[in-house]
C-alpha cells in the first residue's frame, strides 16, 4: 500500500497533494493519511484522486500545523499502516514532514523524486538543474514527489475514512504555527499572470520604474534576479529562482537577465518568456520563446507605449 | 547567545554545472566554490543576533579539507570560531551527515556549554536532500523549523517567521533550538579587509568525523532535459515593440 501524507493548510488541501496522489497510482493501492481535525472534510476530494481510505488522526497537539507533531504522526502511522511507500509533497511543508518522520524512524528519506523505477529513483538536484539516480536501502520508503513533476490528473473512486490512533508527547507543540500575517490580497509574485523582471542589466533600483510601469499595464508584478538583491536595489520577495520564488505565469519577461541556470529553474514552468537584452547568445535568449536584442532601457518604455496606444 | 551555524562547501551559484565523465560527481575543474546561499543568510543572522545579544558565534561544516576557505568567509565576516570536519571522497549522505555533524556539536556542548540556537540552511544548493538539519534537532532533542526568513529573541523564546501561501507563520520556538534559514532573511555583508586579515589567524579545529553510511546511495548524476527553443526574434531595438504587443494580444496576455 502506498500512503500519501495530505498537505492542507486548516482544511485546505494544496494542489501539489493532488500532483502525489496522482503519482502514487502508478505504484499502487493508495490510501491517505490526513492530520487533524480540520482535514476530515477533505475524503471526497482525496477519493478525486483515486485514494480509497483516508486514515485520520485527531490529537491535542494537531490544531494548527506543527512540523514535529506532523512528522511524528507520519512515524507512528508507518509503524501502525505498514505502507511500503510512504509520499509527500516537495513542499516546504512536504520536505519538513518528511525529514521529521524519517528522523524519528532512522530511515532514510529521498527527497523531490520525479521517476520511480522498480529499484532505482530519479530526483533533482540544484532546484532541477540537476538529476541524481539513487538507490533505496530501507524498509519503507520515504520520499517526496518535486512539485510540477506530475499531472494533478484525476481517478475518482468512493474513498472510505477510518480513524487512526496516536499517541502524541503534549512537548510537540512547541513547534506549532502559533500567529499568522494573512497577506494583502492582490496578485503575488507566485500567482501573478504576468511577470516583468529585472537583472543586471536593469542597472539600479530606480532603473526598476519602467519594468513597474509595463507590469502595472499588463497587470502583472515585478521580479528580479539574484544579482538584483545581492545589490540591494529589490527586496528578496521579488527574487524568482532556485532560492527564490518560483513561478509559472503566462509570460515571464525577463530584461537584462543573463539566465544563470539557478535563475532559470526558477522560471522555466512559465507557459511563455520573452528575453529582452543586448547579447544574442544570453542563455536567457536561447532558451526563450520570443526574444528582443537591445537595451532594456529603450525597449519596454516603448512596449509600455505601444500597449497604451492600442488601448487608446 | 552562543549560536552555531552549520555550512556546507558547494559551486558558486550562476555556474554552469558539468557532470565529470564517470557521473558520480560535479565536475569542479572550472569552477569556484562558496557555502550555499540559505547558510551565508545563516552565518549574516548569527553575526547580527551576537552583534544584538551578545555571546559568540561558532560555524562548522563537514566537507574536504578545501572547506577552511568557508569557514574563513565566515570569520571574516564575525564569526569567532570555526570547526572542520574533514571527510576525503564523495559527498556523505544525509543520514552520516547528521549523524557526523550530531556526534560534533554533543562533544563542542561537553567542552563549552550548550547552544542557545543552531542555524542550517533551508536545504544545501547541490544535493538538496532537506534533512540533515532536521535529523540533527531530532537526535539532540530539540524543536527545528525549517524555512525562516525571520527571526527576533524574547527572553528564552525564539520568534520566527516563515513565508506561506496564505501570509507569514509565526512560531514560538523554546531555546536551545534549531532552526532552517532561508536566503531573504537578510543581506549578508561583505567582509571589511580587517575581517580577512583576522579570519586568517583564525584557529580551525579539525576533528575527523566518523559515523556509518545511511540507506541512500548515489548511483549517478544525470543532466536535466534541456529546454530546446527555437527563440523567435521579434526585433531589435525599441521598435520591436509592436511585435512584442502582437505576440501579447496573440498568447492572450492583452485583451
Amino acid at each position: 500500500m502506498i500512503l500519501v501524507v495530505v498537505e492542507h493548510d486548516r482544511g485546505t488541501m494544496s494542489p501539489a497533494t493532488w500532483e502525489a496522489l496522482a503519482a502514487a497510482r502508478a505504484l499502487g493501492e493508495v490510501h491517505a493519511l490526513t492530520i487533524g481535525e480540520a482535514a476530515d472534510g477533505l475524503v471526497d476530494q482525496i477519493g478525486n484522486f483515486g485514494a480509497t481510505v483516508v486514515h485520520q488522526v485527531h490529537g491535542d497537539v494537531l490544531g494548527d500545523y506543527g512540523p514535529e507533531a506532523w512528522g511524528e504522526v507520519v512515524a507512528q502511522a508507518v509503524k501502525a499502516l505498514d505502507p511500503t511507500v510512504v509520499l509527500a509533497t516537495g513542499t516546504d511543508r512536504g520536505n519538513e514532514v518528511m525529514a521529521h518522520a524519517a528522523a524519528r524512524l532512522d530511515m532514510p528519506m529521498v527527497a523531490n523524486v520525479i521517476e520511480f523505477g522498480s529499484d532505482e529513483l530519479t530526483r533533482v538536484r540544484w532546484g532541477g538543474s540537476l538529476l541524481e539516480r539513487c538507490r533505496l536501502d530501507a524498509p519503507v520508503r520515504l520520499l517526496t514527489v518535486a512539485h510540477h513533476a506530475f499531472a494533478a490528473d484525476e481517478s475518482p473512486v468512493a474513498a472510505s475514512a477510518t480513524p487512526l490512533a496516536v499517541e502524541l508527547d503534549p512537548v510537540l507543540s512547541r513547534t506549532l504555527v502559533r500567529d499568522r500575517v494573512e497577506r494583502a490580497a492582490g496578485v503575488t509574485l507566485a500567482t501573478a499572470p504576468v511577470v516583468v523582471s529585472g537583472g543586471r542589466g536593469v542597472g539600479s533600483a530606480e532603473g526598476f520604474a519602467p519594468l513597474q510601469e509595463l507590469a502595472a499595464e499588463l497587470g502583472g508584478v515585478v521580479g528580479c534576479s539574484r544579482a538584483v538583491t545581492n545589490n540591494g536595489w529589490r527586496n528578496h520577495t521579488d527574487q524568482v529562482g532556485q532560492t527564490g520564488t518560483r513561478i509559472a505565469p503566462d509570460i515571464y519577461i525577463a530584461c537584462g537577465i543573463s539566465g544563470a541556470i539557478q535563475h532559470w529553474v526558477g522560471a522555466m514552468a512559465s507557459k511563455k518568456i520573452l528575453a529582452i537584452n543586448t547579447d544574442p547568445e544570453a542563455n536567457m535568449v536561447t532558451k526563450a520563446d520570443y526574444a528582443v536584442i537591445g537595451d532594456l532601457h529603450q525597449v519596454v518604455p516603448a512596449i509600455t507605449a505601444e500597449v497604451r496606444r492600442r488601448r487608446g | 547567545m552562543r549560536i552555531l551555524v552549520c555550512v556546507k562547501r558547494v559551486p558558486a551559484p550562476g555556474a554552469r554545472i558539468n557532470i565529470a565523465a564517470d557521473g558520480q560527481a560535479v565536475d569542479t575543474a572550472f569552477l569556484g566554490f562558496t557555502m550555499s546561499p540559505h547558510e551565508e543568510c545563516a552565518v549574516e543572522e548569527a553575526v547580527q543576533l551576537v552583534e544584538r545579544h551578545g555571546g559568540e558565534a561558532t560555524v562548522l561544516t563537514l566537507g574536504p579539507s578545501e572547506a577552511d576557505e568557508q569557514l574563513r568567509y565566515a570569520a571574516s565576516l564575525g564569526v569567532a570560531r570555526a570547526v572542520l570536519l574533514p571527510i576525503t571522497g564523495p559527498d556523505w549522505d544525509p543520514q552520516r551527515t547528521a549523524s557526523a555533524i550530531t556526534a560534533a556539536i554533543t562533544d563542542l556542548e561537553a567542552a563549552d556549554g550548550a547552544f542557545d540556537l543552531i542555524l542550517f540552511g533551508n536545504e544545501s544548493a547541490d544535493s538538496g536532500g532537506f534533512q540533515v538539519g532536521i535529523r540533527v534537532a531530532h537526535a539532540l532533542g530539540r524543536p527545528m523549523v525549517n524555512g525562516i526568513k525571520g527571526i527576533d529573541v524574547d527572553g528564552d523564546t525564539l520568534r520566527a517567521r516563515r513565508e506561506a501561501d496564505v501570509g507569514v507563520e509565526v512560531y514560538e520556538v523554546p531555546m536551545p533550538a534549531v532552526l532552517g534559514v532561508k536566503e531573504g532573511i537578510n543581506l549578508p555583508r561583505y567582509p571589511t579587509l580587517k575581517g580577512r586579515l583576522a579570519s586568517k589567524k583564525v584557529d580551525v579545529a579539525q576533528v575527523v568525523p566518523q559515523a556509518e553510511a545511511g540507506g541512500q546511495q548515489m548511483v549517478r548524476l544525470l543532466p536535466a532535459a534541456e529546454q530546446v527553443s527555437a527563440t523567435v526574434i521579434l526585433g531589435r531595438g525599441p521598435d520591436a515593440a509592436a511585435a512584442v504587443v502582437d505576440m501579447l494580444q496573440e498568447i492572450g496576455v492583452l485583451k
